[in-house]
């Protein structure tokens, strides 16, 4: 392998590729669950050109590469599951360019969400991005590779449907523009009017190209935000209240979440809903009309708007939100997974239940949460589990809960996201045959020497 | 000793039927008012049942002896009529139970309770009270549960009540002083109206205060403010207390204005309203509440409930009238603030 580190240092430099035990180690695991597994070298390119010339050496080669963000997916994806190079791609970490008028961003493919968020709010403080909840080191272009959901998500979809173009890097080494960017200086669009070819990179974790710059679609940022809970005793009426909320079409973002700690949150389901305006007048009167849309089960009993303290209102407001990463510690030992299936808002009540038999059944500390994605036209319900990393035992009671939710997760009619190894071989094995034998001559054209993240979404294991 | 009786008879001959016909929530006449208590006090269904929304002020307004909101309140209970939804009450009796989370200063004879308000433990310093600091108690523990009425829960309270004095009993108190009049009536009228013994002196902060300030009068510097008093729901439940209102405001130079919703005509801070009826009851008295304060020419509005200030602070800020708990404007009259 010392070859292929003097290759990769006379690309990069010697700075920037190791193939040390002490980064072997590192870059062999994520912080979720999966077994680690060592990559052969870890490099860490600044430019594109860089990553082209990795790309046709690990062609050459034969060898895997696998580009990581910030690693944060949790499923496995990063970890190198047949060795090779491991590109890290926080380097290329350049903010290109912001177009005001037009409210995008092109970002180079290792650039954080923190930062673009910092970026915006120091130069462009009226504009923002759909920001996901995980912390502010996770990159933009693995988000949305893997359909990451983030604070805007509610609104316009997915944040990969928030996208206006890609610039990727083949398993060839050409590299290549995708969308209006493709035959125009503009990218303001991902596809349309031409064919969409997004999705031959999108939700394949790498396994066809990596992303090298991004363009990323911006929103109004208002001034003012806040946040109301509406909770509930009854599983069952969750999906109809998140009906009459989207209704409004005044809710920035609606998470739900039912957990038994803190002793507030006991018993009860909540839904978490942002609004945000530009005026005192403009959040009284959304504030005011998602109140009402919801009378009718505050009439019933069946729910209530809580006090929201202070002190939980600066947390929920929090962008990303620091809660989640906090709830990852509370078994100690900082081990925290969830599986988060994309599923129909009816099916909020199975998934509420499964938490809580699987909680019971395996001893765990739980949170079972959920983003609405789009005007209730699904969800992602993130089944959370923490466990202590010092604990083996719990770790595998754990291992076992998350493969009882995969199973739950696709009978329910649900679809594994980003899902790992596995999942992907569960999900590809339910898929229609026709649909499987296209992603096969998909994944072949775009990878005829199977290099890219091998071990992901292949399609000749099932 | 004080008692939650009620007698229909004492009703049947009443002149005035104040208790609901001064409710601000009901709209009733004399005679409607009397026939619905004589209802409620037979045991029969009534509207007011329903409709009550449980501002605690008719236990203040009956000046015959009678206890009309505790028998709404019984009567709500045993009919299981619920007055918020059904997740609300489920989370507030889950965020009193003890969960060995309470906080102890240097507990002596004499203590500051601060019930389960977490506000006081960063409000309450200076030398107001120095002769306490730092013995003080914080937490469920030690947690009166009365706001359990406000969900007709009266269960939970005869239930936690005998537990939490228990567990003042093991510190060996003499006297209590209480920052929150929820707590003072609790100790002061309602245990031993449930014949539960309480073996320390409940005292409420506001005359602790008003001691204070006369022991510092040398300190004081007159503040010249017009403010506005939010008086909050549980101070009915010790309405004998509500004088020192005025005489703490009087001892530093701040003018009480004379508002229509004062005293006994005082309106809710709404927390509770929008939690248990949704938007349009809480906005309408918040509204009416705050536009009364305006009216009056109040520079600030000075609260004796830390969650009726997070309730109302922000909507009183934006109109330009500043929200301050009663504790900080006595340590801004001694020059803290
Ligand atoms: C506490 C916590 C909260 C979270 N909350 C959210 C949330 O609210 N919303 C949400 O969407 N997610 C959430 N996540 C999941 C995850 O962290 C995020 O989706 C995050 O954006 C992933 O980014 P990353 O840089 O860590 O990706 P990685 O884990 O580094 O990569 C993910 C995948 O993308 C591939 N990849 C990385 N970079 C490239 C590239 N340039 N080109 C091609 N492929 C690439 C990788 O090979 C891998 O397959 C959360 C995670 C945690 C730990
Ligand atoms: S409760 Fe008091 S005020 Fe009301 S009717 Fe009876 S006696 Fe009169
Ligand atoms: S508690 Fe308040 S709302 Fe209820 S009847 Fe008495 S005065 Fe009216």
């Amino acid at each position: 392998m010392t070859d292929i580190v003097q290759s990769l240092a006379r690309i990069v430099g010697d700075a920037y590729v190791s193939d040390r035990p002490e980064e072997a180690y590192f870059y062999a695991r994520d912080p979720g669950l999966m077994p680690p597994h060592k990559p052969d070298c870890v490099v860490v390119p600044k430019s594109v050109e860089e990553i082209q010339e990795i790309v046709r050496l690990a062609a050459r080669e034969k060898i895997p590469v696998v580009p990581m963000g910030a690693g944060l997916a949790l499923t496995g994806l990063v970890i190198p599951l047949r060795g090779g190079i491991v590109i890290d791609m926080k380097r290329m970490n350049r903010i290109l360019k912001v177009d005001e008028m037009a409210r995008h961003a092109i970002v180079e493919g290792g650039t954080s969400q923190g930062y673009l968020k910092a970026y915006l709010e120091k130069h462009h403080p009226r504009l923002r991005h759909s920001i996901p909840d995980s912390p502010a080191t996770a990159t933009i272009a693995a988000n949305v590779m893997i359909h990451g959901q983030g604070r805007l998500t509610q609104q316009y979809g997915f944040n990969s449907d928030m996208i206006c173009g890609l610039e990727v890097v083949l398993a060839s080494g050409e590299v290549c523009r995708i969308g209006s960017g493709a035959l125009s200086p503009d990218w303001f669009s991902k596809g349309p009017p031409l064919p969409d070819l997004t999705g031959l990179f999108l939700g394949w974790f790498g396994a066809t190209g990596i992303i090298t710059k991004i363009g990323v679609k911006l929103y109004p940022r208002k001034k003012m935000r806040d946040v109301e809970i509406f909770i509930t005793d009854r599983d069952s009426l969750v999906p109809g209240m998140v009906y009459e909320l989207t209704h409004t079409e005044m809710v920035e973002d609606i998470n739900i979440f039912a957990q038994p700690k803190p002793m507030i949150f006991k018993d009860n389901h909540h839904i978490t809903l942002f609004y945000t305006g530009d005026t005192e007048e403009e959040m009284e009167f959304k504030r005011k009309t998602i109140w009402h849309s919801l009378d009718r089960f505050i009439r019933s009993k069946d729910g209530g708007f809580m006090g929201v303290p202070p002190a939980m209102k600066s947390t929920l407001l929090d962008m990303p939100q620091r809660s989640v990463s906090r709830f990852a510690d509370v078994k100690k030992g900082g081990g925290f997974e969830y599986s988060g299936p994309i599923i129909m808002v009816d099916k909020y009540p199975a998934c509420a239940r499964k938490i809580l038999e699987l909680a019971e059944k395996y001893d765990l500390g739980y949170s079972g949460m959920a983003r609405i994605i789009g005007r209730s036209h699904a969800m992602m319900y993130g089944f959370a589990f923490t466990f202590n990393r010092a604990d083996p035992d719990m770790m595998e009671r754990t291992r076992q809960a998350l493969h009882e939710v995969s199973v739950f997760a696709l009978e329910a009619g649900g679809v594994f996201w980003k899902g790992t190894a596995d999942e992907q071989k569960m999900a590809m094995q339910k898929m229609d045959p026709a649909t499987r034998g296209l992603m096969g001559m998909i994944k072949k054209q775009m990878d005829p020497h199977g290099i890219m993240n091998p071990g992901n979404w292949e399609v000749t294991e099932v | 000793m004080y008692s939650l009786k009620f007698d229909i008879n004492v009703c049947q001959t009443c002149p005035t039927g104040d208790c609901l016909v001064k409710c601000q929530y009901l709209h009733l006449d004399r005679d409607t008012a009397v026939a619905e208590m004589v209802k409620i006090g037979k045991g029969e269904d009534s509207f007011v049942l329903n409709d009550c929304v449980t501002c605690y002020a008719c236990e203040e307004y009956c000046r015959r002896g009678n206890h009309p909101f505790y028998l709404i309140t019984e009567q709500r209970q045993e009919k299981r009529i619920l007055t918020a939804p059904r997740a609300i009450t489920r989370q507030w009796i889950n965020i009193g139970e003890p969960q060995g989370k309470y906080r102890l200063g240097e507990v002596n004879k004499r203590a500051l309770s601060f019930g389960f308000m977490p506000e006081f433990l960063s409000w309450v310093e200076g030398r107001l009270f120095e002769d306490v600091m730092p013995s003080y108690i914080f937490g469920q523990e030690f947690f009166c549960n009365v706001v359990y009425i406000h969900f007709a829960e009266t269960n939970i309270i005869k239930e936690r009540l005998p537990r939490v004095i228990d567990n003042f009993r093991k510190l060996g108190v003499r006297e209590v002083i209480f920052l929150h009049d929820e707590c003072y009536g609790a100790f002061a009228h309602l245990a031993p109206a449930y014949g539960i013994e309480v073996p320390f002196k409940p005292i409420h902060y506001y005359e602790y205060l008003y001691r204070r300030l006369t022991e510092l009068k040398d300190l004081i510097r007159p503040l010249n403010i017009r403010a506005a008093y939010q008086r909050p729901c549980s101070s009915r439940l010790s309405s004998d207390q509500h004088h020192f209102v005025r005489d703490i405001m009087e001892l530093i130079g701040v003018h009480l204005v004379e508002r229509t919703y004062q005293d006994e005509n005082a309106l809710c801070c709404g927390g509770i309203l929008g939690m248990n009826y949704g938007y349009d009851l809480a906005h309408e008295v918040q509204q009416r509440n705050i536009d009364d304060m305006k009216a009056h020419g109040a520079e600030a509005c000075i609260f004796n409930c830390p969650a009726c200030q997070s309730t109302l602070e922000r909507l009183v800020a934006k109109q330009g009238i500043e929200p301050m708990h009663m504790i900080h404007l006595c340590r801004k009259a001694i020059g803290e603030m």
